[in-house]
């Protein structure tokens, strides 16, 4: 690692995944710093998104897959045998592409990880509503509307809805996967914005949904190509000074 | 331009006249009950025993019995379809034998009633040896309905969107604390209709409680599960067929208590189902 005072939150060694006998990551080995935002980017069906969902082990629910290699999340296994999925996926929280929120108003949203966890006192459960929705740059615009049914916000609202969900459960990793895909630019900027504030308390992954975000967001970037890890820089430099060939082509816009 | 016109209006008439096919009969079978069942209506009617050889007096045994083997139906094939359910939809993986069960479901769905109720009879009657008695109808009638509540079951509990299953799962659920908190409230109205729909077919048959639970003429009410009872398509069938000299509006009048019984029940899963539509939120 490049010192100074980087800590390795999450590395990767030698891992490979396939599903349905394709082959979606091959050999990828990346170290990921803690309080960064660090982002995956490349052209679709590169294995970003596979990538995001086997750091908090949602891809268990699917059938047919196939792995080696190993996580490690503080220099801890997470496909260690015995491990708690439910525990880590409360440490590793994750934002899909499109605004989800659960069937329920936008307090029994945010409650809805806490609850299942087994906290039940109104107090701290009302404490984490206000924080959560504060960290996620919401809680001035529906402070109001608590009670409200969730799907009631606007799109915009209801990703950083998402976000606070998943903020909590304090997790120490938040994994991001395109979340402004379906967002106009004034909401993308408030998520965005949101997320700079994170960083200070959590560990970020963003997969972008442009390079233009990439390039806004980035900490560190990893650059990924049919399943491969072509390039990853700590720092911004990969996007004014890219070392591999295929990297640069895509950042100047030549393909994907 | 005029002959396309015309095709069109003999194609909508022909259309218009089918649907008219449908509802025409249900009108008539409805209005000549109504007609000649009412007059045999009143309060006596529904709350006291047959008296002369069922020829006066009221049906109020038959009512309860219908009612009780409802009751009885139910408890016993809405835990066990809807458990199925969750099994088929939310953990049975596609293989030999998933495929099978749901082949099972098909076929049971398919066995003519006459069928269930001799299955009733060498098995709850006989061979487990509960009688004649309202436990064997009720699990006969149970059996009966299962395909109805799990096919139903299933296709509500499969129309909740994956993506809620995942959310949960990633907020640090396990895979029931999502179908309990998600899953089974959102697929919950579609559940209701399926289980109505099959209590109200246990509810209007003959042929299953024939041999396993229907008594011909017991002017009193059961006292247990292990006891007979009257019920009402029985003694529809009975006053209808085996007894000579029976007034035609008490024939009449058992019909409209069965079938206004059985239009409730309709009504109710209607309005139930129509409310919890209303308050989906996806």
């Amino acid at each position: 690692m490049s010192g100074d005072k980087r800590t390795t939150k999450i590395e990767i060694q030698n891992l490979s995944y396939a599903y349905g006998g394709n082959l979606a990551l091959r050999n990828v080995s990346l170290e990921i710093p803690a309080n960064e935002i660090t982002v995956f980017f490349g052209p679709a069906g590169g294995g970003k998104t596979t990538l995001l969902r086997l750091i908090n082990r949602l891809n268990d629910l699917l059938d047919g897959t196939e792995m080696s290699g190993n996580i490690y999340m503080d220099g801890n296994d997470i496909y260690a045998p015995g491990t708690n999925i439910s525990e880590l996926r409360r440490q590793v929280g994750m934002v899909f592409a499109l605004p989800l929120p659960l069937p329920g108003t936008v307090r029994e949203n945010v409650e809805y990880g806490p609850r299942l966890a087994g906290l039940r006192q109104k107090n701290i459960l009302e404490e984490i509503v206000y924080n959560s929705l504060m960290q996620a740059a919401l809680w001035d615009e529906i402070k109001d509307r608590l009670d409200s049914p969730a799907h009631s916000l606007s799109g915009g609202q209801q990703q950083r809805l998402c976000i606070a969900r998943s903020l909590a459960l304090t997790p120490q990793v938040l994994l991001l996967d395109e979340p402004t895909s379906g967002l106009d630019p004034i909401s993308t900027g408030k998520v965005e914005d949101s997320l700079y504030n994170l960083k200070e308390k959590y560990t970020i992954i963003l997969v972008p949904h442009s390079i233009q975000q990439a390039a806004r967001t980035a900490d560190s970037a990893a650059f990924f190509l049919m399943g491969e890890l072509v390039e990853y820089s700590l720092g911004k430099k990969i996007f004014t000074n890219a070392r591999d060939k295929r990297s640069e082509e895509y950042i100047t816009g030549r393909f994907g | 331009m005029s002959r396309r016109h015309w095709a069109q209006r003999a194609g909508f008439s022909l259309l218009a006249f089918s649907a008219l096919m449908v509802v025409i009969p249900i009108l008539i079978v409805i209005g000549s009950i109504v007609m000649r069942g009412m007059s045999a209506m009143s309060w006596e009617f529904l709350t006291q025993m047959p008296r002369d050889g069922m020829k006066a007096g009221g049906i109020f045994p038959a009512i309860v019995g219908t009612i009780l083997l409802m009751i009885g139906t139910a408890v016993v094939a809405i835990p066990v379809g809807v458990g199925s359910a969750i099994y088929l939809s939310e953990y049975a993986r596609d293989n030999f034998f998933t495929r099978s069960i749901r082949l099972a479901i098909v076929n049971l769905a398919g066995i003519p009633s006459v069928v269930y109720g001799l299955f009733g009879l060498g098995l709850f009657v006989i061979f487990l040896q509960f009688g004649t008695s309202i436990l064997s109808g009720s699990l006969t009638l149970a059996i009966m309905t299962l395909p109805i509540i799990i096919s139903a079951a299933e296709e509500a509990l499969r129309s909740v969107p994956t993506e809620f299953r995942t959310v949960s799962a990633s907020l640090g659920g396990t895979k029931w604390q999502g179908i309990r908190k998600i899953v089974l409230p959102q697929a919950l109205p579609g559940i209701i209709t399926g289980v109505i729909l099959g209590l109200l077919r246990a509810a209007g048959e003959t042929a299953p409680i024939l041999f396993t639970v229907a008594a011909f003429f017991l002017p009193k009410l059961p006292e247990s599960v292990f006891d007979q009872t009257m019920a009402l398509p029985y003694h529809l069938y009975v006053i209808s067929t085996q007894v000579p000299g029976m007034p035609l509006e008490i024939q009449y009048g058992t019909a409209l208590v069965l079938l206004v019984l059985v239009l409730t029940l309709n009504l109710g899963a209607s309005i139930l189902r129509s409310y919890f539509r209303r308050r989906r939120q996806w």
